[in-house]
């Protein structure tokens, strides 16, 4: 296949300095697999420091976490566990060079991400409703936890701190939702134009695979953010 | 006189393909992108080169009579971040290295040329952020932003230069994105990694540090500013936060960082000291492994600049250790390099002063690195100009005597024009003595115990720094030397013939400068890197026949 | 221009000589190293420069070489480490019965606190031979205590205490310096170390206006805040019995176990929810923003003094100048 440079040629989606369009897909996806490294550094750094203080104030985290909704999140996680579906569902129909079907999935996962950033939202309005946001107005009541009569006082500033971890971690993996509903869009538009075939789909399984980093990232998340206590 | 010298028809190359601004702003040519680098990071150069300047002309009386405590203050944090994130970092992957990877491999352009071009856009963004930065008021926190006094003390402008650093870090990450992958696919028939120059290896390691290290820093800088602009409590000890952490983050790039300056010269000097010793490289798989070594120990020993801290001892004992693990691959290398070189055949060029100079500065500035990781001076010469000495000789005398080498080295290629040889020589010769007068008295400043970062200092240090302050006017005049005969031989040098050095590798397999694909067809790669064995020497100062 | 030009710190203390020892060792190892390298290019260069009639030989490695220059710098980089870190733990390790002078840090300045009483701002005078230890913080952001002459550098945090110490073996006057960059003045920030012979510093510490001992102070204020009511010394109080705590192991309610240094004590106070002593319950409030550093310096000095057989007698004798202030 490689030695029929005359074949291959004729693909207009062949750029000039690869040899053939098995290179050129290699390439696109180790860059892609090599940016998903850089991704993981990105959010490791933040997911280090959370588990250090984590360690540091279990008890104030535990409680901080405790006024997070957790049907919400659970919610959410089912919603991107969804979405993850439909995009591989629009890879597998981008393969078969199923274009109206590639379409259709393609906007699925778009409503997906859309809900997820909706019910987000949702969830900031009511931190910033119960002053949970930090900053000079926040404040923090924990609310009782069942089977631990003798709760220790929260140290409010720990609670902050938490609340600070968890502002900018979710915050940080909104902006890739966003960033990931962008692409999605953009890649609708040319799927729709008949861009992708069978034997040219690189950008859809790229893009593929940076929505599923970005839910695996969540499904890190949900548990450390939202789901302290139940293992405490 | 020069047109005289040009042929009527000039061959089509890179250069002259396309004439105009456009054809440079929007080119994806990997060597029209190099130059677009080499133009902005020799401006950053110059710029930081001009706070440097400052910087000692402040420094020749112990009062503070120049300029303020806050303009100093802010002119070394400006020096030491356009310097580190805006020259060193990118001068030689994204100058030399964006040129000569693709060619090397016998590539006709990094796999990604379009993401190459966005590199250098980001890196401008940056740049222009630095500057705008810099002209309304600049930041004065020292390059390192260290919290608390960063994220709730200074007024600066900690958010804009955050930023700038942060577009200029996705410029990094994204050029050595682009490496690993041209260096993994985009290889010529034959060239295996056995046959891999040692600038490719060197690349490769700075690039597998830049794609793991950037993005810490990147989360690191969005904490920061997430704590000034949100009142976020991420590392504030009012809040029980821990500024150590912010440490802990920080150097964790910023540590490896050195290494992304310091390998790609290793690099260089590997393609120097071979071709002008005509001679293979002297072990040649512990000079390329210990690029990777150097790449992997270098994420380990990141704590070593928090010795006296407030660390707890059992975790410095172990990033002492490590630290001179780390040391021992560059130990390696220098000791091959020095052993290549016997029973060579050695001609004095201009790249090659550069790269005794390079010996000679790497070594004593990786020595006195032992003087730092040992854990009992450290904690007397830690946060003094001993420091201060031992990382410019790294930096300055390492990285930057390479890079001279390796532009003097590739210029006939880069330009298709020779470079004066006597002035080349000349201002090695300069950049040599003017680097030893300026930095070496630090190293004395240091011991006696000049903290860095002093606006005003006790008089018993001035002899010192008057020595220093004299040697950097004397560096000031062999930086710009070298700016001037290239840009005088770029219309008036002799015309380069396509291997001047008669050197081994493809980027001398291909004309100067190169065609805008690089090779006529692709090559096809059949002999060993460094085969000078089976090049004939043919000079004109008489060779073996 | 006859300012004295030196070419070597001051060596004023018991560490100084320790260090500079390393100090000279490693010099004659990376002098003899450079040497070794200098010489090698430098006649290689000469000997097989580029002639007529002579040629390249090329060789390609030598695996027994790169053995030998990778493992005799190994040994002595090993050597060196061990030497460094032995230092390292003496630097770290204050000695028992040291003198206890605690530091509060801030921009631009140092306020210094004896155990007697005595407060300086920016200089700190010290007996001859006697081992100090300083207890330092910082109201605002890092700064780093450095004493040149006695070898000892050490970052000074805010909310927490560091550690150093030092025994001065020479009098005299010192620099000291603020080595952790700190804003706008942070060249300003400095001072002496005046080191006296003992009957000189014991003349100075009774001139002047000597305030309180600090465990007095401490003691006064662990009344005034009610602290006693909860900490009391015998075995019925709401709180943990303090006396005899400093330094021991302290069992946690999490299980964990630690030892009861200046910090845990420093943290308990402004956050005693976190570290709670096993078998008490999380009951007592935070302190944070209550009190100050001075003031909390002075309520850990109380509590390490109820450890300290010898100074018992301190603070029994502080009883009754206490209950007369608080007349």
């Amino acid at each position: 296949m490689s030695d029929s440079p005359a074949v291959t040629a004729h693909n207009p989606e062949l750029r000039h300095h690869f040899a053939d369009m098995a290179q050129q897909k290699d390439a696109a996806s180790l860059g892609m697999w090599l940016f998903l490294v850089t991704e993981i550094m990105f959010f490791g750094g933040m997911f280090c420091a959370y588990l250090i203080y984590r360690l540091q104030h279990f008890n104030d985290f535990a409680a901080a976490s405790q006024s997070l909704d957790i049907t919400l999140g659970a919610i959410n996680t089912a919603v991107l566990i969804g979405s993850s579906l439909t995009v591989v569902l629009a890879v597998n129909a981008a393969q078969r060079g199923k274009r109206k079907l590639l379409v259709f999935y393609l906007v699925a996962t778009i409503v997906l991400g859309c809900t997820f950033l909706g019910i987000k939202a949702k969830e900031y309005t009511q931190k910033f409703e119960e002053h949970h946001v930090p900053g000079p107005t926040f404040h923090f009541i924990p609310t009782r936890m069942a089977g631990h009569p003798e709760q220790p006082p929260i140290d409010e500033r720990h609670a902050e701190m938490f609340f600070s971890l968890y502002f900018v971690m979710t915050g940080m993996h909104a902006v890739h939702m966003i960033i990931g509903v962008g692409l999605f869009s953009v890649l609708t538009f040319q799927s729709w134009k008949g861009r992708y075939s069978a034997g040219y789909y690189t950008p859809i399984e790229n893009a593929g695979l940076y929505w599923h980093f970005v839910d695996v990232v969540w499904i890190y998340l949900f548990p450390l953010l939202y789901l302290i206590s139940l293992h405490g | 006189m020069a047109t005289a010298t040009l042929p009527v028809t000039e061959r089509e190359n890179y250069l002259n393909k396309e004439y105009g601004i456009r054809s440079w702003l929007f080119t994806i040519d990997h060597k029209r992108i190099a130059l677009l680098y080499l133009l902005s990071v020799t401006f950053f150069f110059f710029i930081g080169g001009l706070f440097a300047l400052l910087i000692r002309l402040e420094l020749l009386t112990p009062a503070g009579d120049l300029v303020q405590a806050d303009t100093y203050n802010k002119l070394f944090t400006m020096h030491g971040m356009v310097m580190v994130f805006f020259f060193l970092i990118p001068v030689v992957p994204a100058t030399l290295g964006n040129f000569l990877v693709p060619i090397m491999i016998g590539a006709k352009d990094l796999a990604f040329p379009r993401i190459n071009l966005m590199s250098w856009y980001l890196y401008v963004i940056g740049g222009i952020l630095i500057m705008h930065c810099m002209l309304t008021g600049g930041v004065d926190t020292g390059w390192t932003f260290y919290t608390p006094y960063s994220t709730a003390f200074t007024n600066t402008k900690i958010i804009e230069a955050g930023l700038a650093v942060f577009v200029a870090g996705f410029s990094s990450i994204f050029t050595g994105l682009n490496f690993i992958v041209t260096v993994h696919r985009m290889r010529a028939p034959g060239m295996t990694w056995g046959r891999l120059p040692l600038f490719i290896w060197a690349n490769y390691a700075t690039s597998i540090i830049m794609i793991l290290g950037t993005p810490v820093v990147a989360i690191t800088i969005i904490l920061v500013a997430a704590e000034r602009l949100f009142h976020l409590g991420i590392f504030d000890p009012k809040l029980g936060g821990d500024p150590l952490l912010f440490q802990h983050l920080f150097w964790f790039y910023s540590h490896p960082a050195v290494y992304i300056m310091i390998l790609p010269s290793m690099g260089i000097i590997s393609e120097i000291i071979t071709c002008f010793s005509r001679k293979r490289i002297f072990g040649y798989k512990f000079v390329a492994l210990s690029s990777v070594a150097i790449a992997v120990l270098g994420f380990l020993v990141w704590a070593h600049h928090m010795f006296v801290a407030g660390m707890s001892v059992y975790a410095a004992l172990i990033f002492s250790f490590l630290s001179y693990m780390v040391a021992v691959p560059s130990a390696i290398k220098v000791f091959n390099w020095t052993a290549t070189m016997y029973k060579g055949s050695i001609s004095y060029t201009t790249p090659m002063l550069y790269a005794f100079g390079f010996l000679g500065l790497f070594t004593i500035g990786g020595l006195t690195g032992l003087f730092l990781a040992s854990l009992g001076i450290d904690v007397h010469v830690t946060d003094t100009y001993f420091v201060v000495a031992h990382f410019h000789y790294i930096m300055v005398g390492g990285v930057l005597m390479g890079y001279l080498g390796g532009m003097h080295f590739w210029w006939p290629k880069i330009s298709g024009r020779m470079y004066p040889e006597g002035w080349g020589r000349l201002a090695a010769l300069i950049v040599f003595i003017g680097f030893n007068l300026t930095f070496f008295p630090q190293f004395i400043l240091g011991y006696v115990g000049m903290p860095r970062r002093y606006w005003q200092y006790s008089p018993e240090f001035q002899v010192l720094n008057v020595l220093s302050t004299a040697g950097s006017t004397i560096l000031g005049v062999g930086y710009l030397l070298p700016m001037i005969y290239f840009l005088w031989s770029m219309r008036y040098g002799k015309q380069a013939p396509d291997n001047p050095w008669n050197a081994a590798g493809l980027e001398w397999k291909t004309s100067s400068p190169p065609t805008t694909f690089n090779f006529d067809e692709t090559p096809v790669v059949d002999f060993e890197a460094y085969d000078y064995e089976n090049i004939k020497d043919t000079d004109d100062d008489g060779g073996a026949h | 221009m006859v300012y004295n030009f030196p070419l070597w710190p001051d060596r004023a203390s018991a560490m100084a000589g320790n260090v500079d020892a390393l100090y000279i060792f490693l010099l004659v190892v990376s002098g003899l190293m450079s040497a070794l390298i200098f010489t090698l290019v430098l006649v290689f260069a000469a000997r097989f420069r580029k002639r007529p009639g002579h040629e390249a030989e090329q060789i390609e490695g030598s695996l027994p070489l790169e053995l030998t220059w990778s493992i005799i710098p190994m040994g002595v980089f090993l050597v060196v480490f061990v030497w460094g870190a032995v230092l390292y733990f003496q630097e770290r390790t204050p000695p028992q019965g040291a003198m206890e002078v605690y530091v509060v840090a801030k921009q631009w300045m140092w306020k210094l606190e004896h155990p007697e009483g005595q407060r300086e701002i920016n200089s700190l005078h010290v007996p001859v031979g006697r081992d100090v230890k300083l207890i330092m913080t910082s109201q605002d952001v890092i700064h780093s205590f450095y004493v040149p002459a006695f070898r000892i550098k050490q970052d000074v945090l805010p909310g927490r205490y560091t550690v150093a110490w030092f025994r001065a073996t020479r009098p005299g006057t010192y620099h000291l310096f603020c080595a952790e960059y700190c804003g706008t003045q942070h060249s300003l920030m400095g001072g002496e170390v005046v080191v006296m012979e003992p009957s000189q510093y014991a003349a100075w510490l009774s001139g002047g206006n000597s305030g309180q001992p600090l465990t007095v102070t401490g003691q006064r204020l662990f009344a005034e805040l009610g602290c006693s009511t909860c900490h009391r010394s015998d075995t019925q109080g709401r709180g943990p019995n303090l006396v005899g705590v400093f330094g021991r192991q302290v069992l946690l309610e999490d299980g964990r176990t630690l030892t009861a240094d200046e910090n845990y004590l420093r943290e308990s106070i402004v956050s005693p929810g976190s570290k709670v002593v096993s078998g008490f319950k999380p009951i007592m409030p935070t302190f944070q923003g209550m009190v100050s550093d001075e003031q909390l310096n002075a309520l850990v000095a109380y509590v390490k003094s109820l450890s300290q057989p010898a100074s018992k007698s301190v603070a029994a004798a502080g009883t009754q100048p206490q209950t007369q202030q608080v007349q």
